[in-house]
């Protein structure tokens, strides 16, 4: 019998309809775009070119200019580290306010929330031309940036191992007569401080990263030595740094990891 | 008996004490020669701070003039456009890359390549990139696409080549074993495992995107980011603050509709 061959389909006739809306609204948001931005395919064909002709400028890197690379790349580090360490001082009470079981009441765990997305929401560059202002051009600044950059994402994740944390132990610590302040070394530090680490070691991996674009702000770092190699077209010079900079980068990583591997 | 009183200590992850206190003093010892080699001397940083308070009582309260708006809204359209289309051309470009990333699915020479490719592109910050590009194909918002675009297919590929890795090797053999050709290996044995992730990576990046594009601007690669800028170096901080504002919103609601979308996919 005909009515014998039943077709299976995945999805229900409403989820199917909601399935095809959403990838239309997505087709013409996309379309609607490109017409937005007024870019003709012509200027998207010459890209690959353009690309193929910067790199073939870059080939072969200046080697010569190394040696200049050094004191740069060391106050990049000086500043992941710095933005790292202030940071994860920084973090620890936007925490303890941003955690439900920590926060004191409702202003306060708003007050940690508002904090942790201003600061994730704000990119560091952004945060290193406010800097600039405040302190000065040069490192500095860009320490603070990345500091500043850095507490949402910590307290944001901290926060939440913070939530999960066995509150008998707080209790007891408390119930034997702690100070607020010996509540928190002995009964929650002991339990995050694993997550602390891993956390900071990670958050300090991501910084390496960004540091090497404060320069562009006037943040110091490496990125004032590759804004100015870009400007003069000094293209074998562009090409040490950036190969300089993937090594960091690289090495940051691969230590982050290791780290991170020691703790969990 | 005067040998039965033991301490106890915690052991240690580095295997021995003095490992240990070697690692802290080495750490502290860069901390002290960062914070000599970046000035961080006391009073800059109280000097700063008094700066800082005058900095926010200019920047408060936010403002614009009808024009200023208007630009605001501009840029900021420029913007979501430039993530919205550098979203769908990275994703078109990490698929093919990410199952040659698979180790699963590709032969050891394309591996190593498309994981070098992949390293490379999570290794430069969207700025450094946006510099680069800005070079090749001249300021405006094709500069942002390409570089977005640069950056979306590191991230999206290694996360998808790492799913493509785990998925189950018995739905291939399964499919492969009715006889199918290795194209439709490929689409009904691998693609369904992965196109709940597939599709909540999207997301997530695009996210992402709108993010990196409010800043590219500030190196000449369109978008609000160019405004900002010119806001800075005009010290107009009034303006700066609204455009700041804008930017804190625009990235919120992406940040929303992301988190709803991979909530009902995940």
């Amino acid at each position: 019998m005909s009515s014998e061959t039943r077709e299976w389909r995945r999805f229900d006739r409403r989820r199917r309809l909601g399935r095809s809306l959403g990838w239309l609204v997505a087709l013409v948001v996309f379309v609607g775009s490109w017409q937005f931005l007024d870019m003709r395919l012509v200027a998207a064909e010459t890209v690959p070119r353009e690309v193929n002709d910067l790199l073939s400028r870059m080939y072969p890197p200046d080697v010569a200019y190394a040696g200049e690379v050094v004191a740069p790349l060391i106050e990049t580090l000086h500043i992941a580290a710095l933005g790292t360490a202030g940071a994860l001082v920084l973090a620890v009470p936007v925490a303890l306010l941003a955690a439900e079981n920590t926060t004191p009441n409702r202003a306060t765990y708003w007050l940690g929330k508002v904090i942790v997305t201003v600061s994730r929401s704000v990119n560091t560059i952004v945060w290193a031309l406010i800097f600039v202002v405040v302190f000065g051009a040069g490192p500095l600044a860009g320490a603070v940036a990345i500091a500043f950059r850095s507490v949402g994402f910590l307290g944001k994740l901290l926060g939440e191992e913070i939530e999960e944390i066995d509150f008998g132990q707080v209790e007891a610590v408390e119930a034997a007569g702690a100070s607020p302040v010996q509540t928190l070394l002995y009964g929650i530090l002991p339990q995050v401080k694993p997550a602390l680490v891993g956390l900071s070691v990670y958050r300090w991996d991501i910084n390496v990263r960004d540091s090497t674009i404060l320069g562009f702000v006037g943040a110091g770092g490496i990125g004032v030595q590759l804004f100015r190699a870009v400007n003069a077209f000094a293209w074998g010079s562009v090409a040490t740094i950036l190969l300089v900079i993937l090594g960091v980068v690289i090495a940051s990583e691969v230590i982050s990891a290791y780290a991170r591997g020691l703790v969990r | 008996m005067a040998a039965g009183e033991r301490t106890w200590q915690r052991p240690t992850v580095f295997g021995r004490r003095g490992i240990k206190w070697a690692v802290y003093a080495a750490v502290v010892a860069f901390f002290a020669w960062s914070a000599w080699g970046v000035g961080a001397d006391p009073s800059r940083i109280v000097r700063g701070l008094g700066r800082g308070v005058t900095l926010l009582g200019d920047f408060f309260p936010p403002d614009a003039t009808p024009r200023q708006a208007q630009r605001i809204v501009d840029k900021m359209v420029e913007s979501v456009a430039m993530a919205m289309v550098a979203t769908v051309t990275g994703i078109a470009l990490s698929v093919p890359v990410a199952f040659m990333a698979a180790e699963n699915l590709a032969p050891r020479p394309l591996y190593y390549l498309n994981r070098g490719f992949i390293s490379i592109s999570r290794a430069f910050n969207a700025i450094i990139v946006a510099i680069l590009v800005v070079k090749a194909v001249g300021l405006g918002p094709l500069a942002g696409i390409v570089t977005i675009t640069f950056k979306t297919v590191g991230f999206f590929s290694k996360l998808l080549a790492e799913d493509l890795e785990d998925i189950d090797a018995g739905s291939v053999d399964a499919v492969r074993a009715v006889g199918a050709s290795p194209l439709q290996t490929l689409c009904y044995g691998v693609v369904p495992q992965i196109v709940p992730r597939f599709a909540g990576l999207s997301v997530y990046r695009w996210d992402i995107n709108i993010r990196t594009s409010t800043v590219v601007g500030i190196v000449g690669a369109g978008g609000i980011g160019s405004v900002l800028l010119t806001a800075f170096n005009r010290y107009d901080y009034q303006y700066v603050s609204a455009i700041l504002l804008a930017i804190v919103l625009v990235v919120l609601v992406a940040e929303g509709v992301s988190a709803v979308v991979r909530r009902r996919y995940q």
